[in-house]
Parts: C-alpha cells; structure tokens; sequence
C-alpha cells in the first residue's frame, strides 16, 4: 500500500466493490486526545519531494487524460488458465524492439555500398568498441524473431485464438510475418559477403518463377536485371526504412485489438454451465412488479 | 441537402401553414448543387491531386528500374586463335559495371562444331548461370559436361538440360569477332532446341507457351536473329 501513495489517484488500481478505504471525514480517535505535532522545516521538505513526481504525472494526467486508458489497458481483465504460452507475443515484440535498438546503431557505422559494405561490417566486428556483440544481436536476434513469432502463430493457432471476433487480427499477424521475412531476406544481403550475394541471388531467382510478375518482381527488387549497386540500397532502404514502419504501424493496430478485444482462455477450460434458471412462475411473479 | 435538424424543425411545424424555408447563402434559382457540396468536391478533388503528386512520382522512381536498359557492353576476351571446337576456354569478365568483383561474371567459349550441327566460324560462350537458381556451373573436362555445385543440375557440351532440376538450357552471351579479337556481349536465353530468346531468369522456362507466362523484360536485350 506505501507504493500506491507514490501513483496518482487516477492511475491507482480500482478498490475491489466492497472493500472501501475505510469511513471518509471521521478523524483518527488518536488525533482527538494528542494533536500531533507541527511539522517541522525539514519535513516539509521531504513530503515535498515525495509529492514532486505524483504531481509531475497528475500535470501530463490533467492534460492527456491518458490515466483512464492506462488503468483500462493496465488492469483489464484475463481470463482463467492464461499461461506461459500468453507470453509469446510479447517475446516477439521484445525481439522486435531489440533489432530495432541494435539496428539503429548498426545504421552509425554500415555503409550500403558493395565496395564499402563488407569493409564496414568487418570494422564494426573488429574494431568498433562491443561492435561484435552489437551485430551479434543483430544477426541472432532475427532469428530468435522468426522462431518467436512462429509459435506465437502456432500458440494462436492451436488455442483457437484466431476465431470470432479476432480474425482480423489473426489477418494483421500473418501480415507481420511476412513483414518479418521480408526484413529478414532484405537483411541478408547487406553484409555483402559471398554468402548473402548468392543467398540474395537464388531468393530473387525463385520469386522471379513466380508467373507474369515473377520476372517484373525479380527485375524491381534488383533495381535492374542483374545484381548491382543499386540492388545493395535498394534492400538497405526497404530494411531500414520501409519495412520497419510498416511494422511498427502494424504492431499498433495489433496491440490496439488484443486490448479491446481481450485474451482468450485455453481450449482446456471449459465454459461454466449457467445456474439453472428461476422456475416460469417466479419469474413471471417478479415481472408483474408483485412486491409492490 | 437537408440535415437532421431541418427534418426535425420541419415535423414540429407539420400541423402549422407551410413557412418558406431561407435559401442558403448563395442560392439562386436553378442551382444544381449546393455551394457546400461544390466545396466539399473541390476540396477532396484538390487533396487527391496533392496526394498524386507526392505519391506516383515516388512509385514511379521505385519501378522505373523495370524500364530501364543500360548500355550495351562489349568486352575484349582473347586472340580466335586461344578457342578450340572440342573444348572451353573459361574467361572471366565484367557484366555489371561499378560494382567490383560481384559483377563479373564467368562464360565458356570455344568456336562452333560442324560435328554438332553448329555454323561454322562462329564463337559460342556459354554463361556458367545455373538456369535452376542461379549458382555458377562448372565444365567438367573428363565428362564433358557442365555440372552445377548446388542442387545436382547437369548439361551437356553444347548447354543443354541433361540433369537435374533445370528448366532450359544454359544462357549464352552474345558474340563478334573485332581485328582478330573475341568478344562477348550481353546475355541471351535459349529454349531447349537452342533458339536464342531474351534473357530470361534463371528458374524460368522459356518457348512456347512459356515465352507468355514468363514473358521478356524490357531491361533485357533482343536476342541475336539467327
């Protein structure tokens, strides 16, 4: 209970019905026979600094009026039997925030032009302070994505999670998949070694049989009809520009529709049976307002 | 145009006489539409026409790369004398230019076969693609045939699918002999009776009804008549 002097009144957790803060107005039985002491500078100044951040957060409160969103999102109800497999979304989200921190400072040092690319990805491993392990993140942490958010899939798909009202959801999420394969093909290619060169070349050779767009397709994602310097940009903007928006805007939707819609129980637990109804006459007694 | 509170003011007023209801500001008889509504079209007209000049430039520079054919290139390989009929000769040279090492590429050149049905005086080079995925092949002397490292395809001496997941033929590069100099020019594919078409990708099949499902890019350059 001392945390909850330091969170607002609004962000507080709602009291359960029936438990009360106690009768309001009635001084303390305490307070009636020894009035307390005046307080003193240094108190003062204490009670202060303790008020000082609750007052900081009331401010941006009174002016966002985001309490009652968050305390909605924060406490919302889950249902029985939510598990560690509830969690493999978040995981997701969690890998995903990683490739971005790590991505962003990648970007400081990688240079995406096929004579400098290789030379900058060695430097950063090489020679950059903690750079290997940067990358290292970087490069594992994609994978460690994908696994996620294919058992995030098969958690959803195997709970039954993805039925009404949340195929729309489901929808969003199989977009986020390819988004992340997208970024994971795009982000092969940019060390530019001899293993992404022709990696990215028998990926863009097998979307190319795709037929009548296949070779249009495989033409657009080299910016060309071979491989070149203008391929290596091409993949760097889509990695680091297109796709990530494209997936942070997508997140949002599906974070938005998680919250609104609520979680689902495991397939394991059964619905409780309804208590068995009120006989017909009882019923039928109270309607015509008999009590009265 | 009438809102909610016109049809609500006009229910109260049922049982009174009928009062003429004011024009809206500009009204004049005859109008075809409300000034509002006039405003409201131009308006959306007007952000649609902002929203195109932003956005079509910007598609239109993400695809133009489809339209776009470089520069024709000719490359010096060697001396005629340093190609035989019975063999390749493996050269290496620049496809793709600016890009160092990762665009060359390798052909296997030898001069035409009358044995093989070939006109005779003419170079042929064979591009060392895998038309399966696109991994280099190798001429394999002892077999005499090219085999590739990755997924098991084979062809025969003259490039033609014996094995394998291929689809077609190996590619070819076009050829000229310039005072006594081989020269290799740009790519072109070729169906399974080794008719030159556009270049296709690799894993693409090409003649026929193929030639439609796959059809030419416009970066490619027109096969050489045969």
């Amino acid at each position: 209970m001392k945390l909850d002097s330091l969170i607002p009144a609004p962000l507080r957790k709602p009291a359960k019905p029936g438990e009360g803060n106690g009768a309001k107005g009635a001084a303390p039985a305490d307070l009636k026979t020894a009035p307390p002491e005046r307080p003193t500078d240094t108190k003062k100044l204490a009670d202060r600094a303790v008020e000082a951040p609750v007052d900081a957060l009331a401010w941006v409160d009174q002016r966002t009026a985001a309490s009652g969103f968050l305390t909605g999102m924060l406490f919302r109800k889950v249902p029985k039997g939510t598990n560690w497999f509830y969690t493999l979304g978040s995981a997701t989200l969690f890998a995903f925030i990683v490739q971005a921190i790590t991505g962003v400072f990648l970007a400081m040092f990688y240079t995406p032009s096929t004579t400098q690319a290789y030379a900058s990805i060695s430097h950063i491993n090489n020679e950059v302070f903690l750079g290997a392990f940067v990358h290292g993140l970087h490069k594992w942490g994609s994978s460690v994505m994908v696994i996620l958010i294919f058992l995030h899939m098969g958690r959803t798909f195997f709970f039954g999670a993805y039925k009404y009202p949340r195929e729309l959801n489901w929808v969003i999420g199989v977009v986020l998949l390819i988004l992340t394969m997208t970024m994971a093909f795009t982000g092969y290619l940019l060390p530019f070694d001899q293993r992404s060169f022709w990696a990215s070349v028998v990926g863009i050779n097998i979307n190319g049989t795709g037929p009548v767009v296949g070779p249009y397709l495989s033409d657009f994602l080299r910016a060309g009809p071979e491989l070149g310097a203008t391929t290596l940009s091409r993949f760097y903007a889509i990695h680091m520009l297109l796709v990530p928006g494209a997936i942070i805007a997508l997140i949002g939707a599906h974070l938005y529709l998680v919250v609104k819609l609520g979680t689902t129980a495991p397939p394991w637990l059964k619905a409780k049976k309804p208590k068995a109804a009120a006989p017909v006459s009882q019923l039928n007694a109270s309607a015509n307002g008999s009590d009265k | 145009m009438s809102d909610g509170a016109d049809k609500q003011n006009g229910a109260e007023a049922a049982g009174r006489p009928e009062r003429p209801q004011p024009k809206p500001p500009g009204y004049f008889e005859g109008e075809s539409m409300t000034r509002r509504h006039a405003f409201t079209i131009a308006a959306q007209g007007l952000g649609g026409i902002a929203g195109a000049a932003i956005v079509l430039p910007a598609v239109g520079f993400a695809v133009a790369p489809i339209f776009h054919r470089g520069k024709e290139r000719w490359e010096a390989v060697g001396p005629v004398g340093d190609f035989v009929e019975d063999t390749y000769r493996q050269v290496v040279f620049t496809e793709t230019e600016g890009i160092g090492d990762a665009g060359k590429t390798t052909a296997y050149i030898r001069k035409s076969s009358k044995d093989l049905g070939e006109d005779p005086g003419q170079i042929v080079a064979v591009s060392n693609r895998c038309v399966h995925l696109g991994c280099p092949v190798r001429y394999v002397e002892a077999a005499g045939n090219f085999i590739c490292p990755c997924h098991g395809g084979v062809y025969d001496f003259q490039g033609k699918r014996i094995g394998g997941p291929p689809v077609r033929p190996l590619d070819q590069f076009q050829t000229r002999i310039q005072g006594g100099q081989v020269e290799v020019g740009p790519r072109y594919s070729v169906t399974s009776q080794l008719e030159p078409v556009r270049a296709r990708d690799p894993g693409e099949f090409t003649g026929g009804i193929w030639e439609y499902l796959y059809p030419p890019r416009p970066s490619t350059f027109p096969p050489p008549s045969s």
